[in-house]
């Protein structure tokens, strides 16, 4: 194996067939780099979507309330429903469902601070909010147990009400008007990923007190714990089932309470994601498989052409193990190289693609509204990529070995006469 | 040095068996210049091919310098040709991508001698060939003459017993032709056991003993003495024709 005679003789015969070693090369690295495009193309697509996702919990559930469409027990529809502390306890109560925050709507909020105003959203909230919803706090903190048990005025204002309101002074600690009336800001908050920072979030209990809320809910954001669409489903009947129960309203009805469930959408759409990646897969063997039937083309006729060389060194004594070692040994080393010139190149493509997305994203983010790119990081896990490439070398192998075991067993007489 | 004993050698050819060789004794000397004729399918490449441990036979008994030649391992076999035969053939079958030196050198590859060593032997050969201008030049860049010496350099290169050439001149122009006969004629003299196949009566008449085969079978040997008249019944012949 580590003759030094033997590689000078197979580097005088690559050398003197510059030809058949492109061709053979070529093949290798082509099906190669293929492949690496298509599988990075394909894991950008995934991870794209994938993190566009990562904006609130994957497993988010949303729940308001609306009018009912369907006469139930006597009752006309059209009756709107109205959610109340309790009916928080009810969903809480519902197995699957993990936590929950209640949530009553204000309407237009004017925040005002010395001579400065605005009229931004307000959300009223549970501390559980910050588990279901994408909430960076950049200062301070956020709503916290206490604040809602003693009914705290207290706010956490956007990054853009902090900016708008405050410019560049401190305002952790600082009071602001809120539809006339004083609330301590005790922390500044963004939501990752996007450009609009115009929320802020205060205690349910302390909303509803001042606000005359008494005891409503809007609507209610909870987590739900499901692995599968099913499981999902079915918690998602329950919750209406309970809902229906209390309202009185059928549970089929639609319009009564409208549910969003972001597990469900999630799951569907990694569904379609697993589809898509055996498609890519499905491919990525065909192309494979194109390198192969290649590489062992070109072997068969590479063997073929040197059938009577074959039959002249056996003539002059070479014993057919060395004759298949010095072809196989060639055709390896050929499709090794080939084939890491092809990864190398695939893989730089994928990578060189992947550093003008963070550049042209990187400083420009406000450009793009709100949504992330749907193609991240399209680069290909290094051991498959390796993988494919030694399969391509093993199969160039077995190609080669076939035809050469034929040639060196034939009568040396007989491929002398190959013409 | 060659002892043959009743060879047989059939080929298979689908359900059809060909028998080629149905019995050939043979004896031939250390230092002998030997031709072997025949018409087509009279068997004498075959023959020439269990000479040289190519082919096997199917019965018999072959003995090349007291050993037996018989069932060898491929390995042991091509171990053998490169110790104790050379050839010659008629389209030189020299290797395209090498040059004259290359391919001179190539037996002492499967010998073992460092590349160093065996392109130096090379180019002493060569230039007993008269070729050691042409040492760099391609098989394509040479004449037929140049290339069928280039072969016999080749063949001579790793000190073999028996040289067998298997039409050397067939490719050749007669001038040419008597060329190559030279240079065997000298090769035989150095003591080197020559055997050739041709189809051509001057080419054989230049040499020491001839074996006709016909059906398989040895027709006739014609040795020295009785070659003067083959020679006079050759041109006779050619004079009726």
């Amino acid at each position: 194996m580590f003759d030094i005679d033997k590689w000078q003789e197979i580097f005088a015969t690559i050398k003197k067939n510059k030809m058949r070693t492109f061709l053979t090369g070529f093949s290798v690295a082509w099906g190669i780099f293929m492949l690496m495009i298509l599988l990075g193309s394909g894991n950008g697509l995934s991870n794209g979507v994938s993190s566009n996702f990562m904006n609130d919990a994957v497993n988010a559930m949303w729940i308001w309330t609306g009018e009912t469409t369907i006469p139930y027990q006597g009752m006309k529809s059209g009756r709107a429903i109205q959610f109340h502390n309790e009916d928080q306890d009810l969903v809480k109560k519902v197995s699957g469902v993990g936590v929950s925050s209640g949530r009553y709507f204000m309407g237009n909020t004017r925040y005002s601070y010395k001579k400065e105003s605005g009229e931004y959203t307000t959300i009223t909230c549970q501390p559980e909010l910050i588990q279901v919803e994408n909430i960076a706090i950049n200062e301070g903190r956020f709503i916290n147990q206490i604040d809602l048990e003693q009914k705290r005025k207290v706010v956490v204002i956007g990054t853009d009400i902090k900016t708008a309101l405050f410019k560049d002074t401190i305002a952790i600690g600082q009071y602001i008007d809120i539809n006339k009336v004083p609330f301590k800001v005790i922390g500044i908050c963004n939501e990752p990923g996007s450009t609009r920072n115009r929320n802020a979030y205060m205690p349910l209990t302390t909303a509803q007190m001042i606000f005359n809320g008494a005891n409503k809910i809007h609507n209610l954001a909870v987590t739900i714990n499901a692995q599968t669409l099913e499981e999902s489903k079915t918690i998602e009947e329950q919750v209406r089932n309970v809902l229906g129960r209390k309202h009185k309203f059928d549970p089929k009805d639609e319009g009564a309470i409208g549910l969003y469930n972001k597990l469900e959408n999630y799951i569907q759409t990694m569904r379609i994601f697993q589809a898509i990646t055996i498609f890519i897969w499905i491919i990525g063997i065909g192309t494979l498989i194109a390198g192969i039937v290649g590489v062992s083309n070109i072997m068969l006729i590479v063997v073929k052409e040197r059938t009577k060389e074959i039959g002249i060194r056996k003539a002059i004594g070479a014993s057919p193990s060395s004759v298949i070692s010095l072809i196989l040994l060639e055709s390896i080393m050929i499709t090794t190289i080939a084939g890491y010139i092809g990864l190398v190149l695939g893989t730089g493509l994928m990578e060189l693609i992947n550093y003008f997305m963070v550049q042209s994203a990187g400083p420009a983010p406000s450009s793009d509204q709100g949504g992330g790119s749907i193609f991240l990081n399209p680069t290909v896990d290094i051991n498959i990529a390796i993988s494919a490439t030694l399969l391509l070398i093993v199969a160039g192998a077995i190609a080669g070995y076939i035809p050469a075991k034929r040639a060196a067993s034939i009568k040396p007489i007989v491929a002398l006469r190959d013409e | 040095m060659i002892k043959l004993n009743n060879i047989h050698k059939s080929y298979e050819m689908g359900n059809n068996s060909l028998h080629v060789l149905k019995g050939i004794d043979l004896e031939i000397e250390q230092g002998d210049f030997v031709s072997i004729m025949g018409s087509s399918g009279s068997g004498k490449s075959t023959l020439l091919n269990i000479l040289g441990m190519l082919d096997n036979y199917d019965k018999g008994s072959y003995h090349l310098a007291g050993n037996l030649i018989q069932n060898m391992s491929e390995k042991k076999s091509a171990k053998l040709r490169n110790d104790m035969v050379g050839f010659v053939f008629q389209s030189f079958n020299l290797i395209s991508f090498k040059n004259a030196m290359e391919n001179v050198a190539l037996p002492l590859y499967y010998k073992g001698i460092p590349r160093k060593k065996r392109n130096l032997i090379a180019m002493e050969y060569l230039e007993k060939m008269g070729l050691k201008e042409w040492a760099n030049h391609m098989p394509n860049e040479m004449s037929g003459g140049q290339k069928q010496r280039v072969a016999i350099a080749r063949a001579l290169i790793s000190n073999p017993k028996i040289i067998l050439a298997d039409e050397p001149t067939g490719a050749l122009d007669s001038a040419t032709s008597y060329e190559v006969m030279e240079i065997l004629k000298d090769v035989n003299d150095s003591g080197i056991t020559v055997i050739i196949v041709t189809h051509e009566h001057d080419i054989a008449a230049l040499t020491n003993q001839i074996i006709r085969l016909k059906d398989g079978l040895i027709h006739e040997i014609i040795r020295n003495g009785e070659l003067k008249e083959f020679k006079k019944n050759l041109i006779r012949g050619l004079e009726i024709a």
